[in-house]
């Protein structure tokens, strides 16, 4: 399964991040090498091997419906980047198509 | 064109919000309106370091409801993190379930009592996951705001399957989920705020053709009827393309309201890879089996239930019953009344009648309604007519004051006057004082001309301003008539 | 609570003698740069409280007015919390981690937060937004990583214990490096609340002492059940100083082969056989076994871990603290400040952890990693279900390595070779250190059981004594 330089651009659309031109085929490269190692895992037989849904031995806790929540020592203001009225902005989306789509 | 030759298939999924007073993962409250990002906290922040812990009344809700809806509910569901970036989705994912949800293989019958025959929708699967937060895009030019103070509120979603052969089929279907929902108190179940919101999925295929043509998804309707105009649209929209032998492409298509139109969402198909995954900061959720066959106990009669049994028991008509049963808190108001009266029907005509135009007149809810007429104040109003001491128009100025007031019906009738009166002495009184004043009248009655006689009742109830019991009126007038 | 004896053998430093060597060592950028943030006047304020609320007599401050430092990757309210990474830049926490709570409240004092490489990811804390620390014992070579920082500080004599963090061996494999103790503990023995999420199911908070006991006092503050953190275990928590000096007559201690590949270096085998011999003289016995799925513990985690470190950063977006870069529209500004706020080794994994769970590879990837994981597991159960109380291997394949030595990344992970088992299994493991090998501090490693970590203290304070008691004669 060898990555290709459109993987990774796909993969990096999908993180939210934007790669240099020049650093791409070094990535490409590394995450082959990486991924190439991993191949000793298709090897292995797992067949009836339940995945570890989780490590611990703690069944879910369930809390009470009720407050306080934690508090916050510092108001929003203190560390969001761009507030205004008490809501945090960000860059207005290319269109307002998904305004009523923000619940998925 | 016509759309004749082709079906409708449609699956709804619907998220609900659950009524609880704090958020799925944290402590933060629930309140609707509050000032901005003030119901938040570390967690539904997503501030490094913060951690998830489940609200346990949002499995109560959510088990309840999945019992509603015949499904299997599992005792070992896994929490799973759906990733995509969203301004308004503070971790960079949703905390939902994915391939072991809360319960799957439920039904709801759609249908049923009404016209035509019932029908069954399945349900595909119930789950437990959490909302995001409100993106407001129309405050600041420029500008997208973000309010977190829904950021993590608990909701079911509840997928079904494509059952659904018209727009007609899902605005049923929807009804009587909502309907369902209410009943077992899980829910505000608001579109308007928000509390339920629909997505559907639709394909057309030709009529008789069994396998199901390509999908698209359907967003942005914030009212029943904007569903079934948004499905009604997008099946146009397919049907012309398969007549014109073009393909449906996957998409998610919106509609817009205000134009009355769908179009296809500019976000690329593909784009979105949710990446699900199990929540590592959750285990599994563990329910024992007898805890979730207590809550199934626990449920109240639903709706469907309900309406067989008044149907049995009260022999309404089919009409009656979708009214009276149509809220959990209206049906138990007319079955309490009709139970203390002893008498469904004019128990029934009564909270059909005046109750719910008070109701609606006034913006309250039945239980408002319920602080200042309870079940026993009516159940004496309409004692008082069944006894002869209201004449039904009295009695509506009675209920009048009472819905105003809130004051007991027998005080208000005296107050006002209006108590009938049966009293054959008052009466006589009455009918010799309008013999004497009308002395040419009386004089042809007397004689035999039978038909003065609806004249002169009127005038006695005149006189009595309409105290008088209008039966004794005219039984001690056609006396003196010998 | 703890004896007398016990008592006398914590490392007793002060506040302001912590910061005294903290000039002395040069613990900044122009130094070992081993230290991110400090406030020496609100330190010498919180010793204050706390030497006099310990004077009214509070027998359950029994850290009272003992120095420490943390990992800039555990949230604290006064002091920074930047996980090494320029995305972080200035970030005070509004709301702090359990184990900071549960050290102020024993007495504890926090003098710094500590360098590490940035989110936790690497084996060196070369991979820091705020540049490489040295290693104390020789400053051309690395104190290991991720927890470098909190490491030296010990190493350095700064502060008697630390907390670091561990995902695949980030507090061992420093403490190895430096030559001092460090104790990853069982999964969900200690609250993770508060502790920046790298990969949430191998993340455990870990701790750094001068000696054996140092750690175990520490831990017994920080261990336990926490409302706050879902995956800690409702169970009791040991007093580990009062089991630490048990004798291990009796104990039996496996040495499992595939930690003893004929590739490592011969002097560190000897070293560890000298431990295990140590340990048979004390009355314990050594027992070979083998955990057979060990080669493929750096596969599964570097696939397991870089998959859910993608999602903990995803919250990185310059939407509600932390760096923001604008550009043009949205897209643009999650692109700018998330490719310049995380650094490369970060950017790689994220890379890495997004393509393993992306459509059609998940299957291959991470559902067949997990699956691997629990065979590596059950590994582990299988032989102390065999009567072994603990394992004894080597901590790392080689000591502190040179800045700079390792530029290829995969090179970089096999440092975690003997470290990730314990993290995919969940169990408990520590270091410590026991020898030298050209000058340089070796570490071995003792793993124990699901929440044993008091039968791996048991063992290596017999073996800490034995040691010295050794050098000494
Ligand atoms: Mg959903
Ligand atoms: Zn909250």
């Amino acid at each position: 399964m060898a990555v290709t330089r459109a993987d990774v651009e796909h993969v990096a659309h999908l993180a939210r991040m934007a790669l240099d031109e020049q650093r791409l085929p070094e990535l490409v490269e590394q995450l082959n090498a990486i991924l190439g190692h991993m191949e000793v895992l298709s090897r292995v037989k797992t067949e009836g091997v339940i995945g570890a849904a989780s490590v611990g031995d703690a069944a879910l806790p369930l809390r009470e419906d009720a407050g306080p929540p934690i508090p916050l020592a510092r108001r929003l203001d203190h560390f969001a980047p761009k507030m205004r009225d008490g809501l945090f902005l960000v860059p207005r989306l290319a269109t307002h198509e998904r305004s009523g789509e923000d619940a998925q | 064109m016509s759309t004749e030759r082709y079906e409708m298939v449609v699956g709804l999924e619907v998220h609900v919000q659950l009524r609880t007073r704090t958020k799925a993962f944290c402590n933060c409250s629930t309140e609707y309106g509050a000032p901005p990002n003030t119901n938040t906290c570390p967690v539904c922040l997503a501030l490094p370091g913060a951690l998830p812990v489940l609200n346990e009344r949002a499995v109560l809700l959510a088990v309840r409801a999945a019992h509603a809806l015949s499904c299997e509910v599992h005792p070992v569901s896994v929490f799973a993190r759906k990733n995509y970036f969203y301004p308004d989705l503070p971790k960079g994912y949703q905390i939902s379930q994915y391939d072991r949800p809360l319960a799957t293989g439920g039904s709801l019958t759609i249908g049923a009592l009404s016209d035509g025959s019932p029908i069954n929708v399945g349900i595909t699967r119930l789950h437990l996951e959490e909302d995001a937060g409100k993106s407001i895009h129309d405050r600041y030019p420029g500008e997208t705001a973000i309010d977190l103070n829904r950021a993590g509120v608990p909701l079911i979603e509840i997928v079904s399957e494509p059952d659904l052969r018209s727009s007609d089929e899902a605005a049923a279907y929807l009804h009587e989920l909502r309907q369902i929902l209410e009943y077992i108190d899980v829910s505000d179940v608001n579109m308007e705020e928000g509390s339920l919101r629909v997505d559907a999925n639709i394909s057309a295929r030709l009529r008789g053709e069994t396998r199901l043509g390509t999908k698209t998804e359907v967003k942005n309707m914030n009212s029943f009827s904007a569903v079934e105009q948004a499905l009604r649209a997008e099946f146009d929209r397919q049907c012309a393309l398969l007549h014109a032998g073009e393909p449906v492409e996957q998409q998610t298509m919106l509609w817009d309201g205000t134009r009355g139109e769908v179009r296809p969402s500019r976000t690329k198909e593909g784009s979105q890879d949710y990446r699900y995954f199990p929540e590592p900061d959750l285990p599994p959720l563990i329910l024992s089996r007898e805890w979730i066959e207590s809550v199934r106990e626990s449920l109240p009669e639903l709706p469907n239930a309900k309406r067989a049994r008044f149907a049995e028991q009260y022999a309404l008509s089919r009409a009656d019953l979708v009214v009276l049963t149509s809220s959990p808190r209206l049906a138990d108001y007319f079955e309490s009344v009709a139970r203390q009266l002893g008498d469904p029907k004019p128990a029934a005509n009564w909270v059909m009648g005046e109750v719910l135009a008070a109701v609606r007149a006034s913006g309250w809810s039945i239980a408002d309604f319920e602080l200042r007429v309870r079940p026993a104040d009516l159940v004496q109003l309409l004692a008082m007519v069944r006894d002869g001491q209201l004449s039904n128009s009295a009695a509506k100025r009675v209920f009048a004051e009472m819905a105003a007031h809130g004051d007991p019906p027998a005080k208000i009738a005296d107050k006002l006057g209006l108590r009938q009166v049966s009293d054959d002495g008052a009466i006589a009184e009455w009918v010799d004082e309008v013999l004497r004043e009308h002395p040419v009248e009386a004089q042809r009655y007397l004689d035999g001309e039978r038909k003065l006689q609806g004249v002169l009742v009127g005038l006695v109830m005149k006189k009595s301003n309409g105290r008088a019991d209008p039966k004794r009126v005219n039984q001690l007038l056609s006396a003196r008539s010998g | 609570m703890t004896s007398a004896g016990d008592e006398s053998r914590l490392t007793s430093i002060d506040v302001a003698e912590s910061f005294r060597r903290m000039d002395r060592v040069g613990v900044g950028r122009d130094g070992l740069n081993i230290v991110l943030w400090h406030d020496r006047s609100w330190s010498a304020d919180q010793a204050k409280q706390a030497g006099a609320e310990a004077a009214e007599g509070d027998g359950r401050r029994t850290l009272a007015g003992a120095p420490f430092v943390a990992k800039d990757n555990i949230a604290t309210l006064h002091l920074p919390t930047t996980c090494g990474s320029r995305i972080l830049e200035g970030y005070v926490s509004p709301y702090e981690a359990t184990v900071i709570s549960r050290l102020a409240k024993a007495g504890a004092v926090l003098v710094a937060k500590t360098n590490c490489d940035e989110f936790a990811m690497g084996s060196s804390t070369e991979h820091s937004a705020y540049g490489p620390a040295r290693n104390p014992i020789d400053p051309t070579r690395v104190p290991g990583g991720s927890s470098g920082g909190s490491a030296a500080c010990v190493a350095a004599g700064i502060v008697p214990f630390a907390l670091g963090s561990e995902t695949g061996g980030s507090v061992r494999q420093p403490a190895s490096y430096c030559g001092v103790v460090g104790v990853k503990p069982t999964y969900g023995r200690v609250s993770r609340f508060g502790l920046v999420a790298f990969a949430s199911s191998l993340d455990q908070v870990g701790v750094f002492g001068a000696t054996v006991a140092d750690a175990a006092a520490a831990l017994e503050v920080i261990a336990g059940r926490d409302v706050l953190d879902s995956t800690t275990a409702p169970r009791p928590v040991p007093r580990y100083l009062d089991e630490a000096r048990r004798s291990v007559a009796g104990m039996v201690i496996g040495r499992p082969r595939e930690y003893f590949p004929d590739s490592l270096d011969p002097r560190i085998t000897a070293l560890c056989d000298r431990s295990l011999e140590e340990l048979r003289a004390l009355g314990a016995e050594v027992r070979n076994v083998s955990l057979p799925h060990t080669d493929l513990a750096i596969p599964v985690y570097y696939i397991v871990a870089p998959a859910e470190a993608s999602s903990n950063l995803a919250r990185f977006d310059g939407v509600r603290y932390g760096l923001r870069i604008e550009g043009d529209g949205l897209r643009a500004m999650y692109d700018a400040t998330r490719s310049r706020g995380f650094g490369p080794e970060v950017t790689r994994r994220i890379l890495l952890g997004t393509y393993v769970l992306s459509a059609g590879y998940y299957d291959a990837y991470y559902k067949k990693a997990q699956a691997v994981r629990a065979l590596i597991a059950q590994d582990f159960r299988d032989v102390f279900a065999d009567g072994v109380d603990v394992l004894f291997t080597p901590t790392a394949p080689s000591p502190a390595f040179l800045l700079g030595a390792k530029s290829d990344p995969y090179e970089m992970y096999l440092n975690d070779i003997f470290t990730a088992t314990a993290n995919l299994a969940g169990v408990p493991a520590m270091s410590q250190p026991i020898g030298r090998v050209d000058g340089l501090p070796i570490g071995g490693q003792f793993i124990a059981c699901h929440f044993e970590e008091a039968s791996m203290f048991r063992a290596a304070f017999a073996l800490e004594r034995a040691l010295q008691q050794g050098a000494m004669s």
